[in-house]
């Protein structure tokens, strides 16, 4: 693993290869440092680390994979062509057309494919040999995509409702809803919608990928660190949970990717649906 | 001591929820590569072939459909032409028996009706000669008698009236005899 020439072992291994149980050495516990790389260099003030490395990298495999499927297609697919029709169908019928429906969602299914697997991909790198890494654990890559998002539904819903109507839209106002409780409905409905759903969206994929990074890197150290003496059986037991959470995490990955841009068709969705 | 603890050691490591500005600007740039390359080429290029590959299959689907529809409209065809055949037949066949029916009739009542010209011509003429061979008869007779009974007498009747009385009288006399002669003639 230390053989990488373009990542220093320091960006490669989260912990100390040489301190094992029971040699006096104690037990280093992955934590916030786990995900603050040093820089390979900088250009200006601006600092080229493997987080940054990883998703330049994750983006040219998702354009790499997409032109070779997509950028000659046959009417008969190839094995590469099929793979990315299925992904590609998978959002668009299953995400886009089911929330948003055809008719309007048309529009907006490039944005969501793009997002889906982009943001799978970056959650992909946590299990990829010597990258090891979630992109989507540093909160910068979730929020400005949640910033995105949120700069798509908000100006529609003013396209959509005028300013009035998006007003309505946005603090759910519903006359059904006796005086008295009305005007408290709107203000917890505004916060709810327009202040804290961008910060949501993007904390619950970071969440999600900075717990799982977490875990991994704990079972990971925990197995080096008891492979020692009688530790050997624990390290084993850490092992086997290394390799299940791994299975899990590539679980999680498609998940959070599946609910991330099922939240943003529902934003949208909300955006272009009429008052209630 | 590896320089990554090092630093986490000696720096308090920073809110992970604080983003750096620098990260969100290039994640935002990677994924507007990813956006770009799918909206403008890789996505429109794949929906022509998708829309063509459903036009290739509901193509092949209407084909068949129509194939489908002109064989069953062939055999419809074929079917009414077969009825309105059999039907034909049997109409004529029926027509054939009725026109040969009414032609026998016909032959039939017509033969009946020559017949019974024929029949009544014949006694009309029977009746014709008789009545006239009656006349000339009686004509004849009629001279005879009173050429006869002039002769034997020597005068001749003066009376026209009552000569023709006598004369009457004598071929009733005549007539009754002969009748009585056919009956037992006939007995």
């Amino acid at each position: 693993m230390q053989k990488e020439p373009a990542v220093s072992a320091d960006q490669m291994l989260a912990f100390e290869t040489d301190c094992h149980l029971f040699s006096g050495c104690g037990f280093e516990a992955p934590g916030l440092h786990s995900f603050v790389f040093e820089p390979m260099f900088s250009i200006g003030g601006f600092d080229f680390n493997k987080p940054i490395l990883l998703a330049l990298v994750g983006t040219l495999a998702i354009v790499w994979f997409f032109w070779a499927a997509f950028s000659r297609p046959k009417v008969v697919p190839g094995k590469l062509q099929m793979i990315g029709e299925a992904g590609y169908d998978f959002i668009r019928r299953g995400v886009v057309y089911e929330t948003i429906g055809k008719k309007e969602g048309e529009k907006y299914v490039p944005l969501v494919v793009a997002l889906f697997f982009f943001v799978w991909v970056m959650n992909l790198w946590s299990v990829i040999p010597l990258a090891q890494f979630p992109v989507t654990s540093i909160f910068s890559i979730p929020l400005g995509l949640a910033l995105l998002v949120y700069l798509v539904w908000v100006p529609l819903t003013f396209k959509r409702h005028g300013f009035v109507g998006a007003f309505k839209n946005f603090t759910g106002y519903d006359p059904s809803l006796p005086g008295g409780v009305r005007p408290l409905v709107m203000v917890i409905e505004f916060f709810s919608n327009l202040l804290v759903r961008p910060f949501t969206h993007a904390v619950r994929l970071f969440a999600n990928m900075f717990a799982g990074h977490m875990l991994l890197v704990l079972f990971t150290i925990a197995t080096w660190y008891m492979l020692n003496g009688i530790g050997i059986a624990y390290s084993a037991v850490s092992f086997v949970m290394t390799i299940v959470m791994v299975a899990f995490e590539l679980f999680i990955q498609l998940i959070q990717a599946y609910v991330f841009v099922l939240l943003t068709c529902t934003y949208i969705q909300g955006a272009l649906a009429e008052e209630h | 001591m590896n320089a990554l603890v090092n630093m986490a050691e000696t720096e308090v490591p920073q809110n992970p929820l604080i983003p750096p500005i620098p990260e969100l600007v290039i994640g935002l740039i990677a994924f507007a590569i990813v956006f770009f390359f799918l909206w403008k080429k890789l996505l429109p290029s794949i929906n022509r072939v998708l829309e063509e590959r459903r036009e290739a299959i509901e193509g092949g689907i209407e084909k068949a459909e129509a194939a489908q529809q002109e064989a069953a409209d062939v055999l419809q065809q074929y079917k009414d032409q077969l009825a309105e055949a059999r039907h034909e037949a049997a109409r004529l066949r029926a027509e054939a028996q009725e026109q040969g029916a009414a032609l026998i009739a016909e032959m039939r009542a017509e033969g009946q009706r020559q017949r019974e010209e024929i029949i009544a011509a014949g006694h009309a003429q029977v009746e014709a000669d008789r009545k006239q061979a009656a006349a000339t008869l009686r004509q004849d007779v009629g001279k005879l008698a009173t050429d006869l009974a002039g002769k034997l007498v020597g005068e001749s009747l003066e009376d026209h009236a009552r000569q023709s009385r006598v004369i009457d009288r004598f071929l009733d006399g005549l007539e009754e005899a002969a009748e009585a002669d056919a009956s037992g003639a006939a007995r």
